[in-house]
């Protein structure tokens, strides 16, 4: 369970910005993601919330190697993935799988379930051997809850939570060591997204998989991570426990975020108090100087504009905060109290 | 209400009732295919025919069906009687024209109002939906908008003619929660200034619990409960609404496992015998197979439409 099976080191993600059709001018750069730096260790879960707009897609897209980082590493066991080519990294890509948040595009209309889940097998043919390819995927099938039988049925023949569950057989097909969920269960209702998250809770308890568990939606992050990395315009601002994040958050970003949740429960109309962000997030092409944060903050002083704060543990708290005005505040009103 | 499709006729409105009072905020709850959308979309009269056929049933404003007056009598209404807002800001503005165009032309049509006036008006539209800059914001068109401020420009265009009742599909699911909070404020202002009458469609149980007077939740085109809002969620009585409540992730407790809704909606075009719950419902009898259960009272402002009801409500 100590085991870092990914490292993140201060990982940077930049778009360039262009002008002109044929003299090509870069004219700016989107900072998607702006040094990020985490570990993963090996069977839990790191939850990574954030608006639209902070980098949580792109941070994905980097992990699994689909983008290469404009600098920083992505260690896995010891190598950086972001280095590695040719059959290095079609080895490497076995253990790491992504399940992408919509079932609906990301799905090939014109394969039928057996094919797409046993596409994995056709590029890794070690995994299973030709002929046991269909027994396989009919496990995979068992396995995420759909019938086994319906493996020649076409994706169009399935509702939206089955279809998640068919991108988890995929993303299971090759036995990796760790799933990136991106947004899993938001395109699904309510009842649905219960389901799913239940599964691929059941899942990590069967196959010891780490998940990276990407969402925007704060009560599905708590329900399903053990630690919780808050991110915002491209850098992650409050990283803990799920326990420190929830109860004990220091960071002015997080406590508006959390205190902006509505809470299924009328009887604490009147105790919850909502902090109000005012405007909208900033453009990553142009971030705020300093504390990126500081244009909607309510504690900002001058030097949140002159200094850019530090991931670290500051006095009084027990988690790392890039705030330079860290204090804990109660935010999420539990029941026991 | 129906859809005739090549695929068959889809049931999507099996006999809804509810109603709106002045100043009230009535939550529509239920998942997707439930038919809160197209309920509302019959009273505003935008669905197109064909597919969409009513075959039976009222809405009536001020006590008049609307279903039967004339087209002429009916566009009236829109807008001045009844607006309605919806979940896509950016598809429900025309991007070929500025914002502000959009606002004004409701005053020089409906109105008869000049251009100058006609602008000075949208001007405070969107100064009353907190868009700052409003004068240079009239200028400019949809896509320079954000998608919090593309919903505010919405709000200010939905309100333009004073409405009585504002139906809000799905407002706040496209936008984030910060600016959800922020969006939900103004509409709870706006709706007590004016004492309006809201609608409000939605799936999100937290939102409700935020905001709504009364809640309606439906499930394959019927209501099978309405309660006040804080009955309903301290003690649901019928078996959907408690799936649902048990389903929800909550922010406030870290629990294990969620107990969830078995199964699947029903398809439209084949809904099951008796009451359309029952093959997921955990409750389920023989009589449930049989016999539709009817939406009754089963307490003082409550409905449910389950025939286990009086157990679910008398039960502690």
């Amino acid at each position: 369970m100590t085991e870092n099976i990914l490292e993140i080191r201060d990982l940077v993600k930049h778009y360039p910005v262009t002008r002109g059709v044929v003299f090509k001018k870069t004219i700016g750069q989107v900072k998607a993601v702006d040094g990020v730096s985490f570990e993963l260790k090996a069977g839990e879960t790191l939850g990574l919330v954030g608006e639209s707009g902070c980098g949580k897609s792109t941070l994905a897209r980097v992990l699994m190697n689909l983008e290469k980082p404009t600098a920083g590493s992505v260690v896995y066991k010891g190598q950086d993935i972001s280095r590695l080519t040719g059959a290095a990294l079609r080895r490497l890509r076995r253990q790491i799988q992504l399940v992408m948040q919509d079932p609906y595009t990301s799905l090939n209309p014109r394969m039928t379930v057996g094919d797409l889940i046993g596409e994995p097998f056709e590029i890794h043919p070690e995994v299973a051997p030709k002929g046991s390819r269909q027994g396989k995927v009919k496990e995979l099938l068992d396995l995420v809850g759909l019938n086994p039988e319906h493996i020649n049925r076409y994706p169009h023949q399935f509702s939206g939570g089955q279809r998640q569950r068919i991108g988890i057989a995929r993303a299971l097909a090759l036995r990796p060591e760790i799933i990136v969920c991106d947004e899993p269960v938001s395109a699904l209702d309510v009842s649905i997204q219960a389901q799913v998250m239940n599964l691929l809770e059941k899942l990590q308890n069967e196959f010891g998989l780490s998940y990276v568990f990407i969402a925007h939606d704060l009560s599905v992050v708590r329900h399903l991570s053990d630690r919780v990395a808050v991110m915002y315009l491209g850098k992650i601002v409050e990283i803990g426990t799920e326990d420190e994040i929830y109860e004990r958050p220091t960071h002015p970003y997080t406590q508006a975020l959390l205190s902006a949740v509505p809470v299924p429960d009328p009887t604490l109309r009147s105790s919850k108090a909502i902090i109000r962000l005012t405007g909208d997030v900033p453009s990553p092409i142009s971030p705020p100087s300093g504390c990126r944060f500081r244009t909607r903050c309510w504690k900002a002083q001058d030097v949140c504009a002159e200094q850019v704060p530090a991931l670290e543990i500051r006095d009084g708290s027990d988690h790392p905060s890039a705030c330079h005005f860290a204090e804990k505040r109660e935010i999420v009103a539990t029941h026991e109290a | 209400m129906e859809f005739r499709t090549r695929d068959g006729v889809a049931k999507v409105i099996n006999g809804v009732t509810y109603h709106v009072d002045a100043g009230e905020t009535l939550a529509v709850l239920g998942e997707s295919g439930s038919g809160k959308s197209v309920t509302a979309q019959t009273v505003m009269g935008i669905l197109d025919t064909p597919p969409g056929f009513v075959t039976g049933g009222q809405v009536r404003f001020h006590g008049k069906d609307m279903l039967t007056m004339s087209d002429e009598e009916r566009r009236r209404i829109r807008g001045e009687g009844i607006a309605m807002i919806f979940q896509d800001a950016l598809s429900a503005l025309n991007p070929v024209f500025t914002v502000g165009f959009q606002i004004a032309e409701q005053f020089r049509v409906r109105r008869g109002m000049g251009r100058a006036e006609a602008k000075k008006r949208a001007i405070e539209m969107l100064d009353q939906v907190k868009i700052p800059n409003a004068k240079s914001r009239f200028s400019q068109y949809p896509h320079q908008f954000s998608g919090g401020m593309r919903q505010r420009a919405m709000i200010a265009m939905s309100l333009a003619l004073d409405p009585e009742v504002l139906i809000a599909d799905e407002p706040t699911t496209a936008l984030d929660v910060t600016v959800q909070a922020q969006i939900m404020d103004l509409l709870a202002e706006l709706q007590r200034e004016r004492q309006m009458g809201l609608i409000l469609i939605t799936h999100d149980l937290g939102v409700v619990a935020d905001v709504a007077d009364r809640i309606a939740v439906m499930y394959a085109g019927r209501i099978v409960e309405e309660a006040d809002v804080y009955e309903l969620y301290a003690k649901p009585a019928h078996p959907y609404t408690i799936g649902l409540l048990e389903s929800i992730p909550r922010l406030d407790e870290k629990g294990q496992e969620l107990r969830t809704i078995k199964g699947l909606p029903p398809n439209l075009m084949n809904i099951p015998p008796g009451c359309p719950f029952n093959p997921r419902c955990p409750m389920a009898q023989p009589v449930c197979r049989e016999k539709i259960p009817p939406l009754l009272q089963v307490a003082p402002g409550r409905a449910s439409a389950c025939h286990f009801a009086e157990e679910l409500v008398s039960r502690d």
